[in-house]
């Protein structure tokens, strides 16, 4: 019997393991897809509480399509960045472009 | 009841593929193999909002992310080449550390998960959740409808100069 604490924890693992990539790796491109990951675990659970706890309104799934929205936006962006990044330091490796780390 | 067999059955089994995708996503040193299986991953997504009695948002889902964001992660990843190994998408020096952030914000989130006790209320869900979702977002949620509209604006607008070669 799937309840809502299936959904939960499906969007939990699915949220660590793009928290993983995100904090984990050398590409920019790669830590964007994490964060694309991320998003997509949240929306889940978005989704779950608006079939488990307030079925009559769908307030949930309404976010959810918002959210994946916003993300989609930030996603064409944060790619725009990357891009004008690798033109002008020729580099998406995080290890490189460091003028903001101390 | 078989019923709730199929309902289970279905969802272990679309658990398991969005799962091993997203592994796949992240322990895959190519960063090609990686945008395909976040396109499996996102796949599986759209399945457990159909699971989920959310048709509306899993056709939404296929048509943005795995339609537009899959393509747009690929033409990055084309323009992008040649910077970093063939590979492309190695972890980097603190990886370590990331696996055991990720295993600990695991840890906490499922046992907070497991030891609440949520209000769940009994009601069934609407047969037509579109129409549902649709009559509300023209009337309750006309203003974050309208809002979303300007933000995508800005962001198309935003993306263009900042990705224009000059």
């Amino acid at each position: 019997m799937v309840g809502l604490q299936h959904f939960l924890i499906l969007g939990a693992i699915l949220f660590c393991i793009g928290l993983f990539g995100a904090l984990g790796k050398r590409n920019a491109v790669a830590v964007l897809i994490s964060t694309e990951l991320m998003f997509n675990a949240v929306n889940i659970t978005l989704v779950a509480f608006a079939r488990y706890a307030a079925p009559e309104q769908l307030a949930g799934q309404i976010f959810a399509v918002f959210a994946i929205t916003v993300a989609a936006g930030a996603a064409a962006l944060g790619l725009a960045i990357v891009l004008a990044v690798y033109r002008s330091r020729k580099t998406v490796s995080l290890e490189d472009i460091d003028l903001l780390k101390w | 009841m078989s019923g709730d067999l199929v309902v289970s059955v279905a969802f272990y089994l679309v658990a398991a593929i969005t799962i091993i995708s997203a592994i796949g996503v992240v322990a895959i040193g190519k960063i090609v193999h990686s945008a395909i299986f976040l396109f499996l991953t996102f796949a599986g997504v759209a399945a457990t909002y159909v699971l989920l009695s959310a048709e509306f948002v899993a056709a939404v889902q296929v048509l943005i992310y795995a339609g537009a964001v899959i393509i747009l992660i690929l033409f990055a990843i084309w323009m992008t080449q040649g910077s970093m190994s063939p590979e492309g998408s190695p972890p980097n020096r603190q990886f370590l550390l990331a696996l055991s952030l990720g295993a600990g914000l695991f840890v906490v989130l499922g046992w907070i998960i497991l030891s609440t006790a949520w209000p769940i209320s009994g009601g069934a869900v609407a047969q037509n959740t579109t129409q549902v979702v649709g009559k509300q977002m023209l009337t309750t949620y006309v203003l974050p409808f309208e809002i979303a509209a300007v933000l995508l604006t800005a962001a198309m607008i935003g993306a263009i100069l900042i990705a224009r070669e000059d």
